[in-house]
C-alpha cells in the first residue's frame, strides 16, 4: 500500500466521532464575518450598516490578486462594520449581522436534486470559483480560483483530492464522504475539466475502510476518477507528502505542486466546488467535527461561517466540561489553540476539539539525549535538533543554510521527542527570525 | 470562567519519555546480569550492586549539594552506566570497592561535568572503566578461573580470558565457539555470552530504542577485518568468528556504542561510527599494548560523533 517515503509518526488516531452523522447546526442571533478567512488580503466590505443582506449574497469582494470573495452566511441587518478578533487573538476587519429568518437569494439552488452534468468551460469553471469565494479547506485556505487557474509554462498532470485527515480527532472528511459521495465525485470531475488532467486521484488512509468502499463504489460511476487507500501515517495529509505518496513525485525546497504537475484539493472543498458549480451556494457553510474524550457527546455539525465557538459549544454539548483545559481548531498535531472563544468560525475550520486538563498539560522539559527521533520522524528530512539550538542561540543565518524554511511544522519532531522539547515551537520562531532576517536585507 | 492552555502545536505527544527509555535499558541488562550471576556468583552480584548504588548516590549527592539542581535519579540513567561499569570489569572480590572509584569518575567526571545526562561527549560508564584498567591494570586484568556453574566462594582464582590468551601466543587452549556464545568462558561480568547479550539487544530493537546500524556496522567490520587479516595469515591471527564472540565486541556493539547521547543522529553517521569502532577495536588487539581495544575504540568514536553529525546530515526531501 503506499504511502510517502520519509519519516513521520503514527499517533493515537481517536477517530471517535466517525459515526455522528452531520447534524445541521441552527442560527444565532448574531454572525461575525471576517474578512480575510482565506490566504492573502482581506476582502473589502461592499455592505454598510443598516443594510439588509440576505443569504448567500456578497458582502465582501475580492479586489487584491490573492483574496477570495466573502458572502453572507445568514439574512438580517447588518450591525456594524468593525473588526473582531479571531480565534487566535489577532484583530481582523469584520462585518456584524443581525439574523433575522433565513432569507436566501434566488440564484441558489435549494432543491435536494443532484445535478449531474456540467458544460461550462474551464474558463467558466475558474470565474465561478471565484464569483462564489471557493477556498481551500484542508487549512491553508488558498483561493481555488488562483490555484485553478495553471500559470503560462505548466501544465498539471495529476489532479489529487486530499480525504486522507491524518490529524487524530477530525471526521469532518469521514462523514461528508460518507454521506455526500456523489456530490464530491461530480465536483472531483468538475475541477479534472478545469484543470484538464485525464485522472484525479482520490487518497484516503486505510484507516477508514468505509469511505474507502463508499468512495470507490461511487467513482466507478465517473470517468478518471481513481480512489487511493493509503498506509496510515501522518502528516500524509501535507501536501507534498501526499503527492510523493500518490505519484512518487517530490516537490522541491520553495516550489509549489505545480512545478511537479499536480494539483491537490481537500475533499471537502470539493464538496463545496459541487454547491458552488452546479447549485450556485458560495462558501458561506462547511463541515465541522465537535469532539474530545471526556465530552459528553460527539458531533459533526454543518455550520454557517461566523457562528462564534461559544454557540457551537452552547449547542453541541451545552457547556465546557469543568476541568477543560484547552480548546483547539484543527486537529491536535498542527490544530491551533483557541485563545478567545467569542470568535467566529471561518471558512477553514475543521474542528472544536476540547482537551482536559490533563492533556492539555506538556510535561516538563529535560535535556536533549540526542536520540536523533526527532531526525529519524521529520518527513522533510531536517534535523530538529540542530534548529533548536540555532535558533536558542541567534544564529539564525547557520539556520537558513540548514533549510529551516523548508519546515512544514507537522509537528513529528516534538510529538516524538522524549526528553519533551517544543522543537516545533523553537522552529516556528526560528522561521519568524529567518524571515525577518531575509526582509530586513531587502 | 476558567482561564483556558494555549500553547503551539502539536497538543498530543507520543509515550516516549527520557525515563521510559533508560529503565527499558536496564531491563534489557537483566540476561546479561544473570548470566553473569549464575557464572561468577555473588561476586558478580555485589559488583552491580555496588557500581549501580554508587553511581545513583554521587548523581544524587552531586545534584543536591553542587549542582544543586532538582535530581534526577529516577530516569534511570544512572542505573545503566551503574550496570554497563559493572559488567566492563572482572568479577573478582577487588572489583566490590575498586568499581565504586569507577562509578565516582563515570558519573563525576563523565556525565555530570559535562551537564549531566545528554551533555556528555564520553560514554560514563566506559570513562570509569578506562580510568579503572589503567589506573589498576593489575586487578583490572586477573579473571576469575572459568569452570563450574554458580560458585559460591569469593577466592579469587587467576584464570585467562581468551584474549589474554591469544596476547600471549596459547591459542590452541581457546574454548569452543558454541561455549563463547552461551558464555562458558572467561572475561568481564556481562561480555562472557553473546546470547544473553542478543536477548537485550533484541529488546531494545523491538522497541525502537536502538536501531541495527551501529551494532551491524561495528560487528560486521570487526568480523570482515580480521577476517582478512586471518585469511592472509592464519598463524598470527584469530579467526573471525572467535574475534566477534571474545571480548567486549558484542556488548560494546550492542549498549555501549549505541549510547544514544554520544552515538551519532543520523543513519549514515551511525554506519561510519560503528565501522570505525570495529576497525579500531581490531587495529588495538592486534598491535596495541592491549589484550582488548572495545572501550578505546568506542571513546575515540565518542570524540569523532561531533564531526559525524557535522558531516552526515540527513537526506533531505526532493534534494
Amino acid at each position: 500500500m503506499k504511502t510517502f517515503k520519509m519519516g513521520g509518526v503514527h499517533p493515537e488516531e481517536n477517530k471517535i466521532s466517525s459515526s455522528a452523522v452531520i447534524e445541521q447546526m441552527p442560527l444565532p442571533a448574531q454572525v461575525v464575518v471576517l474578512m480575510n478567512q482565506h490566504l492573502g488580503a482581506p476582502a473589502t466590505p461592499v455592505v454598510a450598516k443598516g443594510d439588509k443582506v440576505r443569504v448567500g449574497q456578497l458582502i465582501g469582494e475580492a479586489q487584491a490578486f490573492m483574496c477570495a470573495n466573502v458572502h453572507s452566511p445568514v439574512s438580517g441587518t447588518v450591525a456594524k462594520v468593525d473588526v473582531c478578533k479571531d480565534a487566535f487573538g489577532f484583530a481582523k476587519p469584520a462585518i456584524y449581522i443581525n439574523v433575522e429568518g433565513d432569507d436566501w437569494v434566488e440564484t441558489v439552488d435549494r432543491t435536494p436534486d443532484i445535478k449531474r452534468e456540467c458544460n461550462l468551460e474551464p474558463q467558466e469553471i475558474v470565474a465561478k470559483l471565484k464569483e462564489m469565494g471557493i477556498v481551500g479547506l484542508g487549512g491553508a485556505t488558498f483561493p481555488a480560483h488562483i490555484k485553478y487557474n495553471v500559470p503560462e509554462g505548466k501544465k498539471a498532470e495529476y489532479l489529487i483530492i486530499n480525504a486522507v485527515e491524518c490529524e487524530p480527532y477530525l471526521t469532518s472528511d469521514h462523514r461528508v464522504m460518507m454521506e455526500h459521495a456523489e456530490e464530491i465525485c461530480i465536483g472531483v470531475s468538475i475541477l479534472r475539466k478545469a484543470l484538464g488532467v485525464p485522472n484525479a486521484y482520490i487518497g484516503i488512509e486505510n484507516n477508514k475502510p468505509e469511505p474507502i468502499a463508499v468512495m470507490t463504489a461511487m467513482s466507478k460511476n465517473f470517468q478518471g476518477i481513481i480512489v487511493e487507500p493509503l498506509k496510515v501515517k501522518y502528516p500524509q495529509g501535507a501536501e507534498k507528502q501526499l503527492i510523493n505518496a500518490i505519484t512518487g513525485r517530490k516537490v522541491p525546497s520553495g516550489k509549489l505542486p505545480i512545478d511537479v504537475g499536480c494539483v491537490v484539493s481537500n475533499v471537502g472543498t470539493a464538496f463545496a466546488v459541487y454547491e458552488a458549480v452546479q447549485k450556485n451556494k458560495p462558501l458561506i457553510e462547511n463541515i465541522l467535527t465537535v469532539t474530545g474524550k471526556k465530552l459528553p457527546s460527539q458531533h459533526n455539525y454543518q455550520v454557517r461561517i461566523g457562528i462564534t465557538y461559544n454557540d457551537i459549544i452552547k449547542h453541541s454539548i451545552g457547556e465546557l466540561p469543568e476541568n477543560t483545559g484547552k480548546v483547539i481548531s484543527g486537529g491536535p498535531m498542527m490544530g491551533k489553540a483557541v485563545v478567545n472563544l467569542d470568535a467566529p468560525t471561518t471558512k477553514g475550520a475543521s474542528s472544536v476539539l476540547v482537551m482536559d486538563e490533563s492533556e492539555a498539560r506538556r510535561a516538563p522539559e529535560t535535556n536533549c539525549i540526542r536520540c536523533g527521533k526527532c531526525v529519524n520522524a521529520c518527513p522533510m528530512g531536517l534535523e530538529p535538533y540542530l534548529f533548536s539550538s540555532l535558533v536558542k542561540n541567534n544564529r539564525i543565518e547557520e539556520a537558513k543554510i540548514h533549510n529551516i524554511l523548508d519546515c512544514i511544522e507537522c509537528g513529528c519532531c516534538f510529538f516524538s521527542c522524549p526528553a519533551n522539547k517544543p522543537l516545533t515551537d523553537e522552529i516556528r520562531l526560528g522561521k519568524n527570525r529567518v524571515r525577518a532576517m531575509m526582509a530586513a536585507k531587502k | 470562567m476558567k482561564l483556558l492552555n494555549i500553547s503551539g502545536s502539536p497538543h498530543v505527544h507520543s509515550d516516549e519519555s527520557t525515563k521510559k527509555i533508560m529503565w527499558r535499558v536496564n531491563l534489557a541488562l537483566i540476561p546479561m546480569l544473570l548470566v553473569a550471576i549464575a557464572y561468577f556468583g555473588l561476586n558478580a552480584l555485589l559488583i552491580s550492586l555496588v557500581s549501580v548504588a554508587c553511581c545513583v548516590l554521587f548523581q544524587w549527592l552531586i545534584e543536591k549539594f553542587i549542582l544543586k539542581v532538582p535530581t534526577t535519579i529516577c530516569d534511570g540513567s544512572a542505573v545503566v552506566t551503574g550496570l554497563l561499569l559493572a559488567f566492563n570489569v572482572p568479577a573478582t572480590a577487588d572489583m566490590i570497592w575498586l568499581v565504586a572509584i569507577g562509578a565516582l569518575v563515570a558519573i563525576a567526571i563523565g556525565k555530570m561535568s559535562f551537564g549531566g545526562l545528554g551533555k556528555n561527549p564520553f560514554n560514563p560508564a566506559l570513562v570509569g572503566r578506562v580510568f579503572l584498567l589503567i589506573s589498576f591494570p593489575v586487578q583490572m586484568t586477573t579473571w576469575p578461573t572459568v569452570g563450574k556453574w554458580f560458585p559460591m566462594s569469593f577466592d579469587t582464582v587467576a584464570g585467562a580470558t581468551p584474549l589474554g590468551l591469544l596476547k600471549e601466543g596459547g591459542a590452541e587452549a581457546l574454548p569452543q565457539a558454541w561455549e563463547m556464545f552461551v558464555g562458558h568462558i572467561g572475561g568481564s561480568l556481562g561480555e562472557v555470552s553473546a546470547l544473553a547479550i542478543l536477548i537485550g539487544a533484541i529488546y531494545l530493537l523491538c522497541r525502537k530504542i536502538i536501531s541495527w546500524h551501529i551494532p551491524v556496522s561495528f560487528i560486521g567490520t570487526a568480523f570482515i577485518f580480521s577476517g582478512i587479516l586471518w585469511l592472509v595469515n592464519p598463524e598470527t591471527f584469530v579467526d573471525p568468528l572467535t574475534t566477534i564472540l571474545t571480548g567486549g565486541i558484542m556488548l560494546g556493539a550492542c549498549f555501549m556504542a549505541t549510547d544514544m547521547v554520544t552515538s551519532p543522529m543520523s543513519r549514515s553517521g551511525q554506519l561510519i561510527f560503528g565501522v570505525g569502532c570495529g576497525l579500531l577495536t581490531i587495529i588495538i588487539r592486534n598491535w596495541g599494548a592491549y589484550p582488548e581495544g572495545v572501550s578505546f575504540a568506542i571513546l575515540i568514536m565518542n570524540a569523532v560523533t561531533p564531526l559525524l553529525n557535522r558531516w552526515c546530515k540527513p537526506v533531505r526531501f526532493a534534494n
